[in-house]
């Protein structure tokens, strides 16, 4: 059985015809095209599937999609503003934070969430920070690196 | 001042905004309409024979569009190594292991198809199963294939020198068996494939593939189609680290619903197949036994090694080939017997993954290079530095070493970990480590080793390139394209990259035995110097000059010996067009690597890769004594890499490989039980996080290669050699127990500790 879904989605509002047991990842991925949301486990082990609601930290595979309706959502998609990227993106890219980037989005708005709260954190604190989310490439240096490249640029 | 422009520079990876955004296109990623999901049905036996299988509740479900098994499939075993095919995507005659694939069924949704396998009925004669490789091996045991009698898939059996005289004329003789665990690649991104076909019985399959060209040849030979009936299309791949190597059913099943709906099909795995029924790391048995002179000279090593192999062969032959040959560098070893065997077993298979076959063999040598300097009272740093190789040396197995920075990074690892100060000299639970190692630039697969590249010439003085290079993360395109850039003389952002479409660009081995650099930058570099020819042959005719005379440098074209004579690239293209001739301006290389077929090593002597790379890592940790965790504080890597052509990138496959490395030392295990993966989750397996990394410096030791593009060679695979045994020693270093399994766990060590104590009473 379909319903409508009310959702607002990097500051957009959509209303997804949709089955209502979806999670947040399959609803973004399927129904709105975003892709950039990633499901490496869809268990929630692995964070590549992080969002932001209300600009907290989500793990949208955990997440059913009715359950966050009016709530502002944000994902990896919208995190540019008009054009001009976060400055966690450009550190990323320029670091060599990524390398197959599959759990870059993820990671990528964990630490926004993050910094957002905590604005000058110790590497400790980084680390902690997105100790949930995985990454086997990269061994987490440059990651823990971009990041507190940024934190006086915030 | 550097003598390139844009070799050696920190470029950041092309494709790292496109994925910083979420706008990169994974297979998963991709959509077409009327798009099919399949799902496939398993075995829950270790082994059994299939009976039956009743296909005709599940072509009920409303929604299915098709439902296949072993019976409907053409009956032609695949394999990666041409020489081991013994499998079929969906199984025909029985089932090997847990998770091996039964059945599949394409719907409309991912429910469906899961409805649907669940309304499959199969009828199994469960048969007597056996998991270890040593209870395999002995008569009597159960066949897991037919035409493999005592269930021993690929042996060899390599002696170099004279092995019995060597022993006989060893002052010291040391013994020791060592073990290692199954590990997983935990590729972030879950294998997928999505297969799409027209009319004429063409397929295109997108997938998440490390070798495009291997999986077409692999999937035309599944189908019974010409290879010219499929193309393979290689989306962004999300990480690989050899897993993705081997076509996977979610291949076949794809490409074969697709040419049998005419609908696109989709199959992507769960990440507990990927732990079930993809590949892991080989568990190894070995038994060393090594001679020493008084002197500390290692002057003869005896190998035996066995490997479980899980259900099929994979890589079989190639991997027990690589573990032999890689005990004979770093060190010179004048005399060494190699008996390697792989073991077919009821369990997961096994197949390549970073280091392939090596990081095993590497684990024993140097945990006992460590336990022999102990005994004989040598230094373990000197005892290597006096046994290392070095360049230009003649190699008791013929490999034509051109370059080795092994010394250089033995020395500088050493001093960065600070090993005069703290080697023996730091409190209880704190130790210090090393270990070295080597790896070849790029492997031969029967001969596939060769590689091809495309560059053009636009008008718009910009730079086309086409290879057929996979990148999977490890940054190949953005390497390739640095070489291509600093050959003709412009900077990165003129070149356009074209990769992995085998429709599209000229043939590659695709990433596997950390050879893309080396292989598919050359092809790069041979084409752009061919297209850059033309180009300056029509300078040279307009300027009066000789082609020798010219230079290319900023987009501009000079006379050597007067900078002021020359032109802009731009004009040059005019000039080339003006004086009538050829249009496109295009250059082609074909590169095929001086090295011979492993398999061919085994009956003679010759060069195994183009290159070699060479490491040492450095590891200080911290053992708590309490509670058995070793928490590992720092790791130094040093690496000789030849050339790096992007010193960021190399970076990054450095730390990621002594992470990877530190998580199979330490914490990542695929526990078995009776067959059935008990930890399929990375809530339960131990992939290392954030909060256990250390802090990791990496030196690069530039040796220049000869045969590497611009002097490079790998950086990808030797890195993950030596991260493990480093920490061993470490550990030794830090409360005096030897471990000789991997991995260390807090258990065992309190265990080690707890026995240690009732020996001193």
């Amino acid at each position: 059985m379909k319903h409508i879904l009310k959702l607002n989605v990097n500051g957009e509002d959509h209303e997804v015809l949709t089955d209502i047991h979806k999670t947040l990842l399959e609803v973004l991925r399927e129904d709105l095209g975003l892709t950039g949301t990633k499901k490496g486990c869809d268990l929630g082990t692995c964070g590549a599937c992080t969002v932001l609601i209300e600009g907290k930290p989500y793990l949208s595979c955990l997440t059913l999609a009715v359950a966050v309706q009016e709530k502002r959502i944000l994902t990896i998609e919208g995190l540019a503003k008009d054009g001009d990227l976060h400055p966690l993106q450009k550190a990323f890219a320029e670091k060599g934070a990524i390398q197959c980037g599959f759990c870059t989005p993820g990671m990528i708005l964990i630490a926004k969430a993050f910094l957002d709260e905590h604005p000058s954190p110790s590497e400790g604190e980084v680390k902690k920070a997105v100790a949930g989310n995985l990454c086997r490439c990269t061994g987490y240096a440059k990651i823990v690196e971009a990041i507190l490249s940024v934190t006086e640029k915030i | 001042m550097s003598l390139f422009n844009v070799i050696g520079k920190r470029e950041p990876m092309l494709d790292a905004l496109e994925k910083a955004t979420g706008r990169a296109k994974f297979t998963d990623d991709l959509t077409f309409p009327g798009m099919l999901f399949g799902k496939i049905l398993r075995s829950p036996h270790p082994h059994a024979k299939i009976l039956h299988v009743d296909l005709s509740k599940a072509l009920k479900v409303k929604g299915v569009h098709g439902a296949i098994c072993g019976r409907d499939i053409p009956k032609k075993k695949y394999g990666i190594v041409p020489m081991a095919k013994d499998e079929y995507a969906l199984a025909i005659d029985k089932v090997r292991y847990i998770g091996d694939e039964v059945a599949a069924v394409v719907a409309t949704s991912i429910e469906v198809a899961e409805e649907a396998i669940s309304k499959i009925h199969v009828d199994y004669e469960v048969l007597p199963a056996v998991f270890d490789p040593l209870e395999a091996m002995k008569p009597g045991a159960p066949v897991i294939h037919d035409e493999v009698p005592n269930n021993v898939s690929a042996k060899i059996r390599k002696e170099f020198g004279d092995v019995e005289k060597a022993f006989f004329e060893s002052d010291e003789i040391f013994e020791d068996d060592f073990e290692t665990q199954p590990v997983n690649h935990a590729p972030l991104e879950p294998h997928a494939a999505i297969g799409l076909a027209d009319h004429s019985g063409k397929v295109i399959l997108y997938s998440s593939t490390q070798i495009p060209f291997f999986l077409r040849r692999n999937l035309a030979t599944a189908l019974d189609i010409p290879e010219s009936r499929v193309r393979i299309i290689k989306p962004k791949v999300g990480g690989g680290f050899g897993q993705k190597i081997d076509l996977y059913a979610k291949d076949f099943c794809a490409a074969f619903f697709a040419l049998k709906t005419k609908k696109p099909v989709k199959f992507v795995y769960e990440r507990e197949e990927i732990f079930t029924s993809t590949r892991q790391r080989h568990p190894f048995k070995i038994h060393l036994k090594t001679g020493m002179k008084r002197d500390g000279t290692i002057h003869v090593q005896q190998f035996k090694a066995i490997a479980d192999g899980g259900a099929y062969n994979s890589t079989a032959p190639l991997m027990i080939t690589l573990a032999c040959y890689f005990i004979m560098l770093p060190y010179r070893i004048e005399n060494l017997l190699f008996e390697g065997c792989h073991v077919y077993t009821n369990k997961p298979v096994g197949g390549a993954m970073r280091g392939h076959g090596i990081p095993q063999v590497r684990f024993a040598v140097e945990a006992q290079l460590d336990l022999i300097a102990e005994k004989m009272g040598i230094d373990p740093f000197e005892l290597r530095l006096k046994n290392a190789f070095h360049a230009g040396e003649p190699h008791p197995a013929k490999l034509l070493v051109q370059s080795c920075g092994f010394s250089d990074t033995l020395i500088k690892a050493a001093e960065a970990i600070g090993w005069k100060e703290k080697r023996g000299k730091l409190p209880f639970g704190r130790g210090i480590g090393l270990a070295g190692a080597s790896f070849p630039s790029g492997v031969s697969n029967m001969s596939h080793i060769s590689s091809g590249a495309v560059v053009k010439i636009e008008r718009d003085a910009s730079i086309t390139l086409l290879t057929g290079a996979a990148d999977i993360g490890q940054g190949a395109e953005t390497v390739i394209s640095q070489i291509v850039a600093e050959e003709m003389g412009v900077p990165l952002e003129d070149i356009r990259i074209t990769a992995a479409d085998t429709e599209i660009t000229p043939l590659d081995p695709g990433t596997f035995g950390s050879g893309v650099t080396l292989r598919a930058g050359n092809a790069a570099k041979m084409a752009a110097q061919s297209a850059k020819e033309k180009l300056l042959e029509a300078v040279a005719e307009k300027l009066e000059v000789e082609i020798h005379q010219l230079e290319v440098k900023d987009r501009r074209i000079y006379v050597k010996d007067q900078p002021e004579k020359g032109m802009s690239f731009s004009e040059a293209i005019k000039v080339y067009q003006y004086s009538d001739r050829p249009m496109p301006i295009i250059g082609r290389g074909s590169y095929m690597p001086p090295a011979k077929e492993p398999t061919t090593l085994l009956k003679e002597d010759g060069n195994f890769s183009p290159a070699y790379s060479f490491m040492t890592q450095a590891a200080e940790v911290e053992v708590d004594t309490t509670t058995g965790k070793v928490k590992v504080l720092k790791m130094v890597a040093a690496h000789d890499c030849g050339r790096a052509i992007n010193p960021m990138l190399v970076e990054g496959q450095l730390d990621g490989s002594v992470v990877g490395g530190m998580g199979q030392a330490l914490y990542e295990d695929v526990l078995i039980e009776k067959g059935q993966v008990i930890n399929p989750s990375f809530l339960d397996y131990g992939l290392p996080t954030a909060m256990e990394i250390p802090s990791i410096t990496s030196i690069e030791v530039e040796t220049d290669d000869p045969e590497g593009p611009f002097g490079a060679k790998e950086s990808g695979e030797g890195t993950q050699l030596a991260p493990a045994p480093a920490i061993i020693n470490a550990i030794y270093d830090a409360i005096g127990v030897r471990f000789k399994s991997l991995p260390v766990t807090p258990e065992k060590v309190l265990e080690a500790l707890q026995e240690k104590k009732g020996k001193t009473y």
